[in-house]
């Protein structure tokens, strides 16, 4: 399903919607998922990403989006010189994966204040992407929707807390999705959500014993 | 998206008596829950930003891989020195698709339409006219109505993507969807939109996506061209009142039947058709060596 925006849009700074637009949102995500101001981003290159990503710009794109730039900002070819004036100290390379998507990129990323955080994304075609992996767990989500994403430890209540905490604030989940690389291991619950999910009960949930972090995307700005 | 078929826009056109963009921006008022005003206000944003990247088209540019870049500013400089075959309007529309396919190759701002790649073939036929007060800017945003409608219907029955169509869904589908716009901006009525629509892409049957070093450079910038080129003598057929014996549904339908059936190495992937001449794979071979 597309809107007529999807077909004469978006706006975007050129030259292709997958390599350059979708990885600008890429990056961009993976900043709104770190939730704070990256300061060293390694970025591994997969398939088409590696072998075209340079005459594609995707590289730059990347880096622009990890700087909060959306993809139709004109300053996305000057990234590079962008990042060295932030502060932000980023390497790229390519990488093999197994069975990913043609256009893979996985990000590991380090905030400001010391946060760290491992994103695999795609890019789907036509600017859309797809986060397919967080801290090394399989997840399947887009951003388009606002969606809360919670790292715990793989013990019981932790849903239990988030769907309660979510029906208290007439939240509607859209949809719910549970992985964890172990039986009381490292878990992560992502759901999607109608409504925006306040950023008061996101604090709560944080503090919460078991939980190890909670991100957030509005899923209006992507 | 309600629409299936242009043969459903046709129909509420005909039932609620309005014209083709009229039910293209209604159903998009239904679709997005959004007022009269901000579709139309949305719309406005990619034509400004479509007059935009033209009026700032840098003939200086080159593209990364230094294939690209120029040809917008030698056709102009051809225009003022000589007299085209095919006449001055239609080398500005050339010369305007030429400008925006090489300003996408070069990083600039562009609205994609449907895709970055075809980016040029819309704005190449609508800017030469509005430029020459041919028609209003309200006209103009009517018209890119009628293009999302035929694109949106394209879309849904078939591909607009190369990966998955071939170029026929990129260049084709914006063919089509500018032939639409200048039917209706000609004063054609809502079924030679259809038609128009229908012919352009009819024409362009076929065309596979055989980008030099997977790059959206070499052939697609001239691609552009034929598009723009393509669209204006299609919707000169239909305002002629010739019609395409195959209704204009059935053509897109053909469309993903060929894109179906084209090869994995003329749909993007960088392998065959143009891209795989010994000229192609030199410069592949320079852009990895250089990339590394």
């Amino acid at each position: 399903m597309s809107n007529i925006f999807d077909i004469l849009g978006p706006v975007m700074v050129g030259p292709s919607s997958s390599h350059t637009a979708g990885a600008v949102r890429i990056g961009y995500i993976t900043r709104v998922l770190l939730g704070e101001e990256p300061i060293v981003a390694d970025i591994g290159l997969y398939g088409s990403f590696s072998s075209t990503g340079k005459g594609h710009g995707t590289d730059r794109a990347l880096v622009a989006g990890l700087l909060g730039m959306h993809p139709d900002d004109i300053r996305i070819p000057q990234s590079f010189e962008l990042a060295r004036e932030a502060g932000l100290d980023f390497a790229i390379h390519g990488i093999q994966l197994q069975d990913a998507h043609p256009n893979t990129a996985v990000i590991e990323v380090t905030g400001k204040n010391h946060k760290k955080l491992s994103v695999e994304s795609c890019s789907i075609g036509g600017g859309r992407i797809r986060i397919s992996k967080l801290d090394g767990i399989t997840v399947n989500c887009s951003g388009e929707s606002p969606t809360l994403i919670v790292h715990n430890i793989d013990q019981p209540g932790h849903v239990a807390e988030v769907t309660s905490m979510m029906a208290k604030c007439e939240v509607n989940i859209a949809t719910m999705q549970l992985y964890r690389d172990k039986r009381g291991g490292y878990a992560v619950m992502v759901i999607e959500t109608d409504q925006q999910v306040p950023e008061e009960k996101r604090r709560w949930l944080e503090n919460l014993d078991g939980v190890i972090k909670v991100t957030y995307i509005d899923g209006e700005e992507i | 998206m309600s629409f299936q078929a242009l043969e459903d826009i046709l129909t509420v056109c005909d039932e609620e008596k309005i014209l083709f963009w009229e039910a293209v921006l209604r159903e998009d008022m239904n679709d997005r829950l959004v007022s009269r005003e901000d579709s139309i206000s949305k719309m406005k944003e990619m034509w400004y930003a479509m007059f935009h990247a033209s009026r700032h088209y840098d003939a200086s540019l080159k593209s990364s891989s230094g294939l690209v870049g120029g040809t917008g500013g030698q056709m102009d400089l051809y225009r003022q020195r000589e007299e085209p075959i095919c006449g001055d309007f239609v080398a500005e529309v050339m010369a305007e698709a030429l400008k925006m396919g090489e300003s996408n190759a070069c990083m600039k701002r562009i609205v994609a339409a449907p895709t970055a790649g075809a980016c040029g073939v819309i704005p190449a036929v609508l800017v030469p006219l509005y430029k020459r007060g041919q028609v209003t800017e309200e006209q103009v945003i009517e018209a890119l109505y009628v293009t999302a409608g035929i694109g949106q219907v394209i879309a849904e029955r078939a591909f607009i993507a190369g990966a998955t169509g071939g170029c026929q869904a990129e260049i084709g589908s914006a063919s089509s969807m500018a032939a639409g716009a200048l039917v209706y901006l000609k004063g054609g009525s809502n079924a030679a939109i259809a038609q128009g629509s229908a012919m352009a892409l009819k024409n362009l049957l076929g065309l596979v996506c055989d980008p030099v070093a997977g790059l959206v450079e070499v052939p697609c910038v001239k691609r552009n061209v034929i598009g723009a080129v393509n669209a204006l003598s299609s919707a000169d057929m239909a305002l002629a009142g010739i019609e395409s014996r195959i209704p204009p549904d059935q053509v897109i339908d053909a469309m993903k039947e060929i894109g179906t059936k084209m090869h994995v190495s003329l749909r993007e992937t960088g392998e065959g058709g143009v891209a795989n001449t010994p000229t192609a794979q030199l410069v592949r071979e320079r852009l990895e060596k250089n990339g590394d």
